[in-house]
C-alpha cells in the first residue's frame, strides 16, 4: 500500500492542512506504512469472517437517551465570544464568506 | 504523612487535625516547585481559587475521602475559567466557559485542584514527547520517556506532586505511562465516567480515569467521578456499588485467564518473567489461572489506528481558528486562514492521525477502511464476551517493555503505535482494565494489566487490590522521591 | 426537437416548534441578539457533548408519520463534515443512511386531478448559523444563535413535473406540518426551506438527464418562478444543442435569474460516519403509535370530506383546507347553517377579505364560527338582507358584539312586511313615471333605478325579494 502524493494534497485539502513540498514526501511514505499495516484487516476476508459481522460504532448506554424541552441557561454574549481571535459586535468576524 | 501517602492516610491525617488542607496544598505546591523542573509534569500550576482552609477545611468529614487533597488534572479536562490546551498550540490561552463534570464532582468532593498536566496533543502519543510545549520526563529516569498520553499525570502521581490525578485513555493512555512511571492507573468501563468537558480524540473510545499510588486511592477516587451524567448521551444508567468494600483481599477461587495472545514476541523476555511471576503470585493467593484466547486480537491495533483517527479528523476539525484558540495572522481568505491556523497549531502527529482518518472516511474508502475497523471491533468484544464466559479477569503486561529513551521510537510512528498492544483492544470493547505495578527491571517499573467485565469494576480491582497487598511494594518511590525533601 | 418533459425534487427543510434546540437546552426564539442564545454544546466547544431533546424526537416522527412514512424501529444520527464559519463543530449532526422516516408520500390537487409525489426520506438534523456580510466586504459576521435548531429534511423522489406542480408540493408541506403541530412554516422567517434539483428530458425517456440545484428559493412565488427560469434555460439550451452541466445554482430575486454558485468538480466529501456521542434512536412501537395518534385529519382527508359532507366544489374545500384554523373555523360554522355551501362562500369572501385587510390570522378575531352561523342565519330567515350582513360582519369584527345585538342597536331588521312595502312602491312608482314607461317599453333596467329607490326609501331594509314582486305586481296591475 502506498499513498501518491496526489493522494496526501487531496486529503489534506478535505482536512483543510497544508502540506509543503518536502512534507509531502514523508507523509506519503509514513501514511503508506500505516495504512499497509491497517490493510491487515483484508486478510480477513470479507466473505469468511465478516460477512453479516456487525459494526460497533459506538459504545456505552445501549438505550435512548433524551432530554426535556425545558430551556436552560445560555452564555452572556460577551462570554460566548471572550475565546474569539477576532470578534465584532458579539459575533465572530472571519474573512469575507463569498460562496452563499 | 509524606508525598507518597494514600488517600487514606492523608485523609485520616485531615480528620485528625494532624494536618489541613492547606497544610497539603503548600506540600503539593512546594514539591511542585522542587522536583517538575526536572520531571516537567505541568504545563500550569494554579493554586485553588478562594480560601482553601475555610472552603474545605469545613467540609472534611469521616465519608468525604476526598476533601482537601490536592489533585492535577491531564489538560484535555475542561477547567471553567483556568486555560486548557491539551497541549496543543491551537488551544493555547484558551479558557473554557464551563468546568468538565469530573471536575464538578471533584469540587464538590472538596478536593483542591493544583494545576494541569502535560500530555501528547490532544492524547495522541505513547510517550508525552508529542505534546507542543515540551516533553515531560519518567521520574525514575530522566532520560526516559513517561508514557503517555497520560504523561503528566503518571509522572505527577509517581514523583508524589500530587497524590492523585485525572488522566484519559483512548488506547492505553492511562495504563502504559502508568506502568511506566510505576503507579495504578485505572480505565473505567466506557460509559461508567462523564465524558462532558473532556475534550475529544476518539469520541467512542474515550474514558477518564485515576492516577494514583495505590488500588485503594484508585477505587476513591472512582468513586467521586463515577456514575450517570445527563450531559453525556453515552454516560451508563447504572448504580454505582460501594467499590472500596469491594477490596476484601480475597481472591480464592477468582478465575484468572491468560491470553497467549498477549505474551507476543513484541513483549520483553524480562517483562513477560515479571508478569508471570505476578501471576504465580495470584494463584498463591487462591486464585485458579488458565490459558484463554482472544483470536482477533492481531486486528485490533489496524482497526484501532483507523478508528481513532477517523473520529479525531472529525473531533478536531473545529479548530479552524473562529471561536477560540490560535489563528493565524496572515490569512488571504477564509480557505488560506483555515489552512493556515490548522497547519501551524496543530504538531505533526496530530496531522498525521487527521490525515489517516479523513483518508479512512472519505468517499469510496469508508466500507474498505472504517466500517471494516468497526466490524473488526465487532469481533473483538466478542472474543472478550466468550472469554468472560470462563474467567472473571484477563491478566497481561500493561505495555511490552519498560520506558523508553526519550527520541527513541519518535522517528517511527508505526513503531510507536505497535507498543499499544495490549492496551488497545480493550478500548475497542469497552471494557474496565487497570495497571498496577508488578516489578522493577533495571531500575524502571512494570506493569501489570487486568481487565474486567463491563461494568465489573469490583471484581477488577479486588484482584488488582489482592494482588497489591500480597506483593507489598506500593508505593514504588522513584530515587528522585528520596533525593528532595519537602 | 422533442417535446421535452420537466423533473423535479425538493429537499425541504422545516424547522420543529420546539422550546429549545434539538441538542442543547438553548432557546430556538427566532430574532434574538447575535450570540445570545449559545452554550458550549452549540458553540462546539472542547469537549461539550450533545443530548438529543425528546420533543425534537416526538415532532420528527409525527411529521414523518403525517408525510405517510415508515418510520423504523431503529434509526441513528452521523456526522456531516464540512468546514464552514456558521458550522462551529465543522459537523452537522444528522442522519445518513438510517433516517427516522422513510418511503412516504404527499397528496396534491393538481388541475383538479390527484397527484401522489413520493417522499424518500425525511431525517433530523441541527440547523446551521447565520453570516452576517460585511457591507465593506472583506469580512463576515458569525451570529450562531441559529445552531442546533431542530430541522427536519423531507427530501422527495422525483416525481414532480411543473414548476407549479412543485409550489403545490411545498404549500401542502406546509399546510402538513402546521395541522400537525410541527412546525410554524414562516417562508419569511427561515422556518420552511426549499432547494430544488431540476432536470429535462425527452417525453417518453426513462433516463433523467443532467439536473441542476437551485438553492435559496425562499418564498412560494420563487420556488415556482425559479423553477420557470431554470426550466426555459435548460430547455434553450437543449434547443441550442449545447448540454446542460451538473451545477448548484442560486436563485436570485432582484435579477429574477439564477446564479453559479458551484460547479460538479467542488462536490463536497462529507465524509459521513456514525456519530459515536449519540446513542441509537430506538423507538417502540407504542411509542410510534402515540406519535400518529398526535396526528389530526389532515388537508387531503379534510379536502374529501368537506367535498363529500358538505357537498362544496373541489376549489372551495382546497381554500378552506389552506389552513388547520381555517379549516375548523369552517367546519364548526358549516354545522350550524342550513346551506354549508352559504357558509363557504361567506368565509372565503367577506371573512377572508376582512381579514386580509386588517391583516389578521383566522385564530385571532372576534367573530366565533357560532356567531358567523348566526349571522348566515339571519339571511337565511330573511331577517336581514346580505348586504347589512356584510355591512354587520365588519362591525362583528370590529367590536365583538354578535349580529342580533347590532341589529337591535342598529335598527337593521329587514322589512319583509308586504303591505308596508306596497305602500312605499306605490310612491316610488308615482315619482317615477319615467322609470315605469321605460319598463314597459322594455328597457328591464329600468326595474333596478326603482328597486333602488325602493331601498333609499327604506334605508336597505326592504326585503329585495318581495320588493321586486310587489314592484312587478303593481307596474302589471297598472297597465
Amino acid at each position: 500500500m502506498s499513498l501518491s502524493r496526489k493522494d496526501v494534497l487531496h486529503v489534506a485539502a478535505l482536512a483543510r492542512l497544508r502540506v509543503t513540498d518536502a512534507e509531502q514526501e514523508a507523509l506519503a511514505r509514513e501514511l503508506g506504512s500505516i495504512l499497509s499495516y491497517a490493510e491487515q484487516l483484508k486478510t480477513l476476508t470479507l466473505a469468511a469472517d465478516l460477512a453479516g459481522v456487525e459494526a460497533t460504532s459506538r459504545m456505552g448506554e445501549s438505550s435512548m437517551v433524551t432530554r426535556p424541552d425545558e430551556p436552560g441557561e445560555s452564555l452572556l454574549p460577551e462570554v460566548a465570544v471572550a475565546n474569539a481571535p477576532d470578534a465584532e459586535e458579539h459575533q465572530f468576524r472571519v474573512p469575507a464568506v463569498l460562496e452563499g | 504523612m509524606d508525598f507518597f501517602s494514600s488517600l487514606r492516610e492523608l485523609h485520616t491525617g485531615l480528620t485528625r487535625r494532624e494536618t489541613t488542607a492547606s497544610e497539603l496544598l503548600d506540600w503539593s505546591l512546594q514539591r511542585i516547585a522542587a522536583v517538575d523542573d526536572r520531571v516537567r509534569a505541568f504545563l500550569h500550576v494554579s493554586a485553588p481559587r478562594g480560601d482553601s482552609d475555610r472552603r474545605m477545611g469545613a467540609d472534611i468529614a469521616a465519608d468525604r475521602m476526598l476533601a482537601g487533597i490536592p489533585y492535577a488534572l491531564k489538560d484535555n479536562m475542561c477547567t471553567r475559567g483556568i486555560e486548557t490546551t491539551c497541549a496543543s498550540h491551537i488551544l493555547k490561552g484558551y479558557i473554557p466557559p464551563y468546568s468538565a463534570t469530573v471536575v464538578e464532582r471533584l469540587d464538590d468532593a472538596g478536593a483542591a485542584l493544583v494545576g494541569k498536566l502535560n500530555m501528547d496533543e490532544f492524547a495522541m502519543g505513547s510517550s508525552t514527547e508529542n505534546s507542543g510545549f515540551f516533553p515531560t520526563r519518567n521520574p525514575w529516569d530522566l532520560e526516559r520517556v513517561p508514557g503517555g498520553s497520560s504523561g503528566g499525570a503518571a509522572a505527577a502521581v509517581a514523583s508524589g506532586m500530587v497524590p492523585f490525578a485525572l488522566g484519559s485513555d483512548t488506547g492505553g493512555s492511562i495504563r502504559q505511562p502508568a506502568a511506566f512511571c510505576g503507579v495504578v492507573g485505572l480505565k473505567p468501563s466506557y460509559g461508567l465516567v462523564s465524558r462532558f468537558g473532556l475534550v475529544a480524540f476518539a469520541s467512542s473510545l474515550d474514558q477518564i480515569g485515576p492516577l494514583t499510588h495505590t488500588v485503594e486511592d484508585a477505587a476513591i477516587v472512582l468513586q467521586a467521578i463515577a456514575g450517570k451524567d445527563g450531559r453525556d448521551s453515552t454516560s451508563a444508567h447504572i448504580q454505582t456499588p460501594d467499590y472500596r468494600a469491594a477490596l476484601t483481599g480475597d481472591i480464592r477461587g477468582l478465575r484468572i485467564g491468560i491470553a497467549e495472545e498477549y505474551f507476543g514476541p513484541s513483549v520483553d523476555a524480562g517483562v513477560r518473567g515479571t508478569v508471570m511471576k505476578a501471576v504465580a503470585l495470584l494463584e498463591q493467593l487462591g486464585a485458579v489461572v488458565s490459558p484463554i484466547s482472544l483470536p482477533h486480537t492481531e486486528y485490533a491495533l489496524s482497526a484501532y489506528y483507523l478508528i481513532a483517527p477517523a473520529e479525531a479528523s472529525s473531533n478536531l476539525a473545529r479548530y479552524d481558528g473562529v471561536r477560540y484558540g490560535f489563528r493565524a495572522v496572515d490569512a488571504e481568505n477564509l480557505m488560506d486562514m483555515y489552512e493556515k491556523t490548522r497547519s501551524a497549531g496543530f504538531g505533526p502527529e496530530v496531522k498525521r492521525r487527521i490525515l489517516i482518518g479523513t483518508y479512512a472516511l472519505s468517499a469510496g474508502y469508508y466500507d474498505e477502511y472504517y466500517k471494516r475497523a468497526q466490524q473488526v471491533r465487532t469481533l473483538i468484544r466478542q472474543d472478550f464476551e466468550r472469554a468472560f464466559a470462563d474467567v472473571d479477569v484477563i491478566v497481561s503486561p500493561t505495555a511490552p517493555t519498560t520506558a523508553f529513551r526519550l527520541g527513541e521510537k519518535v522517528l517511527d510512528p508505526l513503531t510507536m503505535y505497535l507498543s499499544d498492544i495490549c492496551t488497545v483492544p480493550v478500548n475497542l470493547a469497552g471494557l474496565p482494565a487497570i495497571s498496577v505495578p508488578c516489578g522493577l527491571i533495571e531500575g524502571l517499573p512494570v506493569g501489570l494489566q487486568m481487565i474486567g467485565r463491563m461494568f465489573d469494576e469490583e471484581t477488577l480491582l479486588r484482584a488488582a487490590h489482592a494482588y497489591e497487598q500480597a506483593a507489598g511494594m506500593a508505593p514504588l518511590r522513584p530515587e528522585l522521591a528520596m533525593e528532595v525533601k519537602a | 426537437m422533442a417535446v421535452l418533459e420537466t423533473v423535479i425534487g425538493l429537499e425541504v427543510h422545516v424547522e420543529l416548534g420546539t422550546r429549545t434546540k434539538i441538542f442543547c437546552s438553548c432557546a430556538t426564539e427566532f430574532g434574538a441578539p447575535p450570540n445570545s442564545h449559545v452554550c458550549p454544546v452549540c458553540l462546539g466547544s472542547p469537549g461539550a457533548l450533545p443530548v438529543l431533546n425528546e420533543q425534537a424526537l416526538a415532532l420528527g416522527v409525527r411529521a414523518a408519520l403525517a408525510l405517510n412514512c415508515r418510520v423504523p424501529a431503529e434509526s441513528k444520527f452521523d456526522r456531516k463534515n464540512y468546514f464552514y464559519p456558521d458550522s462551529p463543530k465543522a459537523y452537522q449532526i444528522s442522519q445518513y443512511d438510517e433516517p427516522i422516516g422513510q418511503h412516504g408520500f404527499v397528496e396534491i390537487v393538481v388541475g383538479g386531478e390527484k397527484k401522489r409525489i413520493g417522499v424518500t426520506r425525511v431525517h433530523l438534523e441541527e440547523d446551521a448559523g447565520k453570516l452576517n456580510h460585511s457591507p465593506y466586504g472583506d469580512v463576515s459576521l458569525v451570529d450562531l444563535n441559529r445552531v442546533g435548531i431542530p430541522l427536519i429534511e423531507i427530501v422527495s423522489e422525483p416525481d414532480i413535473r411543473s414548476a407549479e406542480e412543485a409550489r403545490l408540493y411545498l404549500e401542502e408541506i406546509r399546510s402538513i406540518m402546521q395541522y400537525c403541530l410541527v412546525s410554524e412554516c414562516r417562508m419569511e422567517e427561515g422556518s420552511l426551506r426549499c432547494d430544488a434539483n431540476i432536470s429535462l428530458r425527452p417525453m417518453g425517456q426513462r433516463e433523467f438527464g443532467t439536473k441542476t440545484e437551485i438553492k435559496n428559493m425562499n418564498s412560494f412565488r420563487n420556488v415556482q418562478r425559479g423553477l420557470e427560469y431554470e426550466q426555459e434555460r435548460q430547455a434553450a439550451m437543449l434547443a441550442r444543442g449545447e448540454s446542460v452541466a451538473q451545477q448548484t445554482l442560486r436563485w436570485d430575486e432582484a435579477t429574477g435569474a439564477t446564479l453559479l454558485m458551484r460547479s460538479k468538480e467542488d462536490a463536497h466529501d462529507y465524509r459521513y460516519f456514525p456519530d459515536p456521542d449519540l446513542p441509537r434512536i430506538l423507538l417502540s412501537a407504542a411509542y410510534i403509535e402515540a406519535r400518529r395518534g398526535e396526528i389530526p385529519e389532515l388537508p387531503a382527508r379534510k379536502r374529501e370530506r368537506f367535498e363529500r359532507e358538505y357537498g362544496l366544489p373541489a376549489y372551495d374545500a382546497g381554500v378552506l383546507t389552506a389552513s388547520r384554523e381555517l379549516a375548523e373555523y369552517f367546519d364548526q360554522t358549516a354545522q350550524r347553517v342550513r346551506d354549508p355551501k352559504s357558509a363557504s362562500n361567506w368565509i372565503m369572501g367577506e371573512l377572508l377579505a376582512n381579514l386580509k385587510a386588517a391583516a389578521l390570522l383566522i385564530d385571532e378575531i372576534q367573530v366565533t364560527p357560532l356567531a358567523l352561523a348566526d349571522l348566515i342565519g339571519l339571511i337565511e330567515d330573511g331577517t336581514i338582507s346580505a348586504k347589512i350582513a356584510k355591512t354587520l360582519l365588519k362591525d362583528m369584527l370590529d367590536t365583538g358584539k354578535d349580529a342580533k345585538t347590532l341589529i337591535a342597536e342598529q335598527g337593521l331588521v329587514q322589512i319583509s312586511d308586504e303591505g308596508e312595502l306596497r305602500a312605499v312602491a306605490e310612491r316610488v312608482l308615482a315619482a317615477n313615471r319615467k322609470s315605469v314607461d321605460d319598463y314597459r317599453a322594455g328597457k328591464e333596467k329600468a326595474l333596478g333605478s326603482l328597486v333602488g329607490q325602493m331601498m333609499k326609501e327604506t334605508k336597505g331594509k326592504a326585503n329585495p325579494q318581495i320588493v321586486n314582486r310587489v314592484l312587478l305586481e303593481l307596474i302589471s296591475g297598472r297597465e
